[in-house]
């Protein structure tokens, strides 16, 4: 499974509440958050944000609360796969279990540019970015989260399980 | 003879069925307790259901608070709430909360004894990590991990690697837990313990009250942590005893288990220290704040809502008015603590000076309810957090501290110390 997008460039300690703002959580569908998604932050981006679109951040992505929603934002906004420097642990389980691919890839979290054209293997880990097919490494998924996102999440996931 | 352990490696191993685990390793948990609250429990609810799960593992072991936008704040915060509210009727889960008879999860939990020394608790909220005051292993996870544990009462988790910070002397006057915390992250940083273990031991942290120790395993999580913990001792005990529904398990570090990291605190040169905007970890002592007027105050959340906490306000507060530009809200922490905070006499004290005294819930720590800040305002709180935006408009600005700067700030309009009343 490949995924190309456009990227879009946030920094470091990108926080759940700026991922959605505490305003938005007496919601819980997934397609209302979206249109609030990085409201304070970036307020067109649920607007001009395209399925299949690359979302490239810092150190620390995701630090904060555990609201699952804020994964559940970017997903349900488009966003395919979050690439970068670290991520903080809460957002980083939360991701996988809803089927939200992260890579932790550092060097590609410093080149990236806001527009760029990239193809990522979220399996291997391998971004190529298209204007020059630079490539850049990430850290292997862990394999259990592989299954993870191979099922769909954690939901599909056990639902599997339980049928076999 | 195993490897020698840290704590939180003992209760994971105990839980695992294990002699022994190592940092790094998955391990699939037995779970004492699972936790969630109004907000992340209607996400957490909508998994259970997907996965097919008909009943929860264990009704006595799920505990379900409306803390973060009741008194319900608007229609679709009541529809929220009602889910969680029939969830728990449906499922015959008796510990299910509101402000009438609960208050902030994180506060009535220990103090109700629905956790205790040696559990396993998982939550979907990032301060689950409170209950590493007890001894106990507690951290937060999402709704989609919760509502798997609501279903099989276990789950897999990576065990951490220690940071350990021994803190060791005597507190200056008014410093406590809250400055102790933020003096720590200002020095390791809001990654500083990501994905780790923050351990809390040393003579300073044997002689502080649960409270206090309640208030640092809270912004653990502030730090990257995994879990925050303080080794289980006699106060651990005078406050569990006849308290926690299971039988409490005391476990210790062994002594040589490995560390990662291990700090030194020498807590006679900490100040009382304010977190400027936006992050808990940028702090300064409050004697070197500058001149920063205060448009708000809140003394409350589930890292400052005890009535320790309360009774310190209303010490500084106490024959004073608040500043005339300067709002001041004060939630107790619990039902119990508000009653407490009546018979005390706090109440009236904090009424008497000109501060709203709410309902027992998390309130404007989140921005969602009850004391929401306009743009270019100013607040100083008691809660762990001050992102942008965090309680209120993008442009306003936070200022964590504990109840001490907190009080003396309300009276004098800027943030201040009670030397300076
Ligand atoms: S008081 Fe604040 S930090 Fe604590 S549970 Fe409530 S919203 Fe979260």
């Amino acid at each position: 499974m490949h995924i190309k997008g456009m990227v879009w460039r946030f920094g470091d300690h990108v926080d759940t509440d700026l991922i959605i703002p505490a305003r938005y959580l007496n919601l819980s569908d997934g397609k209302e958050l979206a249109a609030h998604c990085f409201a304070d932050l970036r307020p067109d981006f649920p607007s001009r944000v395209g399925v299949g679109d690359v979302l490239v951040a810092g150190k620390n992505f995701g630090c904060g609360s555990s609201r699952e929603h804020a994964p559940l934002a970017i997903r349900e906004a488009g966003i395919r796969v979050v690439i970068a420097e670290s991520f903080a642990r809460i957002f980083y389980r939360n991701s996988f279990n809803i089927g939200l691919p992260l890579l932790e890839a550092p060097d590609a979290a410093q080149a990236l540019k806001e527009g760029d054209r990239v193809t990522v293997n979220p399996a291997s880990g391998e971004i190529v970015r298209e204007l020059d097919k630079a490539v850049f490494p990430a850290e292997p998924i862990p394999l259990f989260m592989q299954e993870l996102i191979q099922a769909g999440g954690l939901v599909p996931y056990l639902r599997e399980r339980r049928r076999t | 003879m195993t490897r020698p352990m840290c704590i939180t490696e003992k209760i994971l191993a105990a839980h695992a069925g294990r002699e022994a685990v190592y940092p790094g390793e998955l391990v699939q948990v037995r779970v004492d307790v699972a936790l969630a609250n109004d907000i992340t429990a209607p996400l957490a609810i909508g998994v259970f259901r997907e996965i097919g799960a008909g009943r929860v593992f264990d009704p006595e072991r799920v505990v379900l608070v409306a803390d973060h936008f009741v008194p319900n704040k608007d229609i679709a915060s009541a529809e929220q709430v009602k889910v969680v509210r029939d969830f728990a009727a449906e499922q015959g889960i008796r510990h299910f909360y509101d402000p009438g008879n609960g208050g902030v999860e994180h506060v009535i939990l220990p103090d109700m004894g629905l956790v205790g020394p040696g559990d396993l608790v998982l939550g979907a909220d990032s301060h689950t990590c409170t209950y590493g005051a007890l001894g106990a292993f507690s951290a937060g996870v999402g709704s989609t991990d919760l509502g798997a544990v609501m279903a099989a009462g276990s789950t897999w988790l990576k065990v951490p690697p220690v940071v350990r910070v021994v803190y060791e002397g005597e507190l200056r006057p008014w410093v406590g837990g809250k400055d102790l915390i933020l003096y720590t992250l200002g020095k390791i940083g809001v990654e500083g313990a990501g994905y780790k273990t923050l351990e809390f031991t040393g003579g300073t942290i044997e002689r502080l009250p649960m409270s206090d120790r309640f208030t640092m395993a809270n912004m653990a999580v502030e730090g990257g942590a995994k879990n925050g913990i303080v080794p289980p001792d006699e106060t651990t005990r005078a406050y569990t005893a006849g308290r926690t529904l299971r039988e409490p398990v005391f476990f210790s570090s062994d002594p040589g288990a490995e560390v990662e990291r291990e700090l030194h605190v020498d807590v006679s040169a900490v100040e009382l220290q304010v977190a400027f905007p936006h992050s808990p970890d940028n702090v300064r002592p409050a004697s070197a704040a500058g001149k920063v007027s205060v448009d708000q105050v809140f003394i409350g959340s589930c890292t400052n809502g005890r009535l320790e906490d309360l009774r310190l306000a209303a010490a500084l507060l106490k024959g004073h008015k608040v500043h005339p530009h300067t709002r001041v809200i004060i939630l107790p922490g619990s039902r119990d603590i508000a009653l407490e905070a009546l018979r005390e006499g706090l109440t009236e004290v904090f009424l008497d000076a000109g501060a709203v005294v709410g309902p027992p819930s998390c309130g404007p720590c989140l921005g969602g309810h009850l004391g929401i800040l306009a743009g270019g305002e100013r607040a100083v709180s008691t809660s762990n957090r001050n992102f942008i935006g965090r309680m209120g408009h993008p442009e306003s600005e936070v200022y964590l501290a504990g109840p001490a700067v907190a009080a003396a700030s309300a009276v004098l309009g800027r943030i201040a110390s009670p030397s300076d009343l």
